[in-house]
């Protein structure tokens, strides 16, 4: 029962959300609906079984990719009649996919009646009462082991390629050496010259 | 919890209405608390800044000024909530709120005493993680809305601040949860039991040690606490991303921010210095019920916080970064890397 209640609640606001991310007017707006998406989205696989990928999905998505949209969206000089003036363009190309997304549902809908797929066989079933990071680890580290590193690789190759394609000497500032202004005392940069009533001060 | 539950069911109520009573009465159990926690834990920080600058602090509104929290409460609910012409009033509003929010839900599963906790979940640690990369749009949102450059300046050096501290924070619980083996906190205070066979806590162990001090310093940068507090240096800033607030919505950033720092004194203790557990593995300590060992050690903490504020100057911000991406993050991840290794020689076996 109370299972329900939240599906239907979370199912409901992501679609909601879903709607209003495309229909806000303001770009920042889109964001944060799409934020909301992504937290209800996880409250959906809380619901599954499916815990871990819930808070991975809110670490990652929420907590770092929507930060990141969210700041380049708020940096962006918006001027919203050239933004609505770029509806009309992409309409047909918009027109087309929407299309093929109505026919994809009416698809599925048609294939959740059919019955089950005799091909959807689980490659590694999980003992019940294991917790699911324990057997996505256990899957990760053992029979998937190669392509997860490999997809470390393509991680790492993609992080140094934005740093080789972004990184530019400049020779026009003047790098900061913290070691030597941590090493810097106050006996180093102050003299008392202690000078005579009327004497003035040489340097 | 499921005492409370079956208590209610045991009175007549379907279980669905028991779960839902209970729960709420546990959320209030915790929640209440926590903010009169808050009202204290303020007037206890003006003390010990008063204290250390040789002042007597607040000693007016009640015996020793204790009611002063509450005198300043009171003052702000009776004020008028102000927003800007120019602000995203939806926005401006909804900012505090996700604020104060995401600093009250992390409690659900911070452990109180052996199997106290409002939902004993398995990925406990990675629920706080992702509630505290939550923390970050309530600034970010107040800073934007406010439609001012101060606070937009302030709530930009937040966000950044904020995560990538997050970073070395993250690479600090993994290696607090391998050593454990689960991301459950009831379990991880468990696992510290016993250390030499006397002592309670992952300090005392020298590969999470370093940890404890990295992840102390990174919940001072986290909560915005000084000598991290860039984004509402005065100095610089007016007074950051809550310029623009006043009255209630003012007061939830108040509280929110307060929360946050008692919530990261309880991970502080829970993770490394045995949260629930008495210091001593002593049978007569167990006596004392945990939940108080456990305040014992907020306490602690916070008074940590509170010295530092008093005492440690501003940092600048390029050092701030310089600190959080090129000291604590090769020091945390060295430091996971020679824990698994270490668990990987001693408890796994190192296979052929």
């Amino acid at each position: 029962m109370i299972q329900l209640l939240a599906f239907y609640l979370f199912a409901t606001i992501v679609c909601v959300s879903g709607a209003a991310t495309i229909l806000s007017r303001n770009p920042v707006h889109s964001v944060l609906w799409l934020i909301l998406a992504f937290f209800n989205a996880a409250g959906l696989m809380v619901l599954v079984g499916a815990e871990f990928i819930a808070m991975l999905l809110v670490i990652v998505y929420v907590g770092a990719v929507a930060v990141l949209f969210l700041f380049v969206v708020m940096m962006l000089d918006i001027d919203f009649t050239e933004l609505r003036a770029g509806v009309m363009k992409y309409a047909a190309v918009g027109l087309l996919l929407a299309l093929a997304l109505v026919a994809e549902i009416i698809v599925a809908v048609g294939a959740w009646s059919a019955g089950t797929l005799a091909l959807g066989r689980r490659v590694a079933p999980v003992a019940d009462g294991v917790p699911n990071i324990e057997a996505i680890g256990a899957l990760l580290y053992t029979r998937y082991l190669f392509v997860f590193e490999g997809a470390g690789l393509v991680l790492l190759v993609a992080m140094i390629g934005a740093i080789v394609l972004t990184y530019r000497k400049r020779s026009d500032v003047r790098p900061q050496n913290i070691a030597r202004q941590n090493a810097r005392r106050a006996k180093d940069a102050t003299r008392n010259m202690n000078p005579a009533v009327g004497q003035g001060m040489e340097l | 919890m499921p005492a409370m539950t079956s208590w209610f069911t045991y009175l007549g109520f379907p279980f669905e209405l028991a779960w839902t009573v209970a729960t709420v009465i546990d959320i209030l159990v915790i929640a209440l608390p926590v903010m009169l926690a808050v009202a204290m834990i303020i007037y206890a920080d003006r003390k010990i800044w008063a204290a250390m600058a040789l002042r007597r602090g607040p000693n007016v509104v009640g015996p020793l000024g204790l009611l002063q929290s509450f005198a300043d409460g009171l003052k702000v609910f009776l004020q008028e909530t102000i927003v800007p012409s120019g602000a995203n009033k939806g926005l401006f509003l909804l900012a505090p709120i996700i604020t104060f929010t995401v600093a009250l839900i992390v409690w659900a599963v911070v452990p109180f005493q052996a199997g106290v906790a409002l939902s004993n979940i398995n990925v406990g640690l990675l629920y706080v993680l992702a509630a505290s990369s939550l923390g970050v749009y309530g600034i970010i949102l107040a800073g934007w809305s406010s439609n001012s450059k101060y606070p937009f300046y302030s709530a930009i050096r937040a966000a950044a601040q904020m995560v990538s501290y997050e970073v070395s924070i993250g690479f600090v619980l993994i290696s607090v949860v391998l050593w454990a083996g689960t991301f459950n906190l009831g379990t991880i205070v468990e696992a510290q039991k016993g250390y030499y066979g006397f002592v309670n806590g992952n300090f005392v162990n020298p590969l999470l040690f370093p940890m404890a001090i990295v992840f102390f310093i990174s919940s001072l940068a986290e909560t915005q606490r000084a000598p991290f507090d860039l984004t509402e240096a005065e100095s610089e800033l007016v007074a950051g991303y809550q310029t623009e607030y006043s009255s209630m919505a003012f007061a939830l950033y108040w509280l929110g921010e307060y929360a946050n720092v008692i919530l990261m004194c309880a991970l502080n203790a829970t993770l490394f210095w045995g949260g629930y557990l008495p210091p001593f593995d002593w049978a007569p300590l167990y006596a004392v019920p945990g939940i108080l060992w456990l305040f014992a050690k907020m306490l602690f903490f916070f008074f940590c916080f509170s010295w530092v504020k008093a005492t440690v100057p501003r940092y600048r911000y390029d050092q701030l970064m310089r600190l959080g991406w090129k000291i604590f993050l090769p020091l945390s991840l060295l430091f996971v890397f020679l824990v698994s290794g270490y668990l990987m020689l001693t408890r796994v076996g190192v296979p052929a």
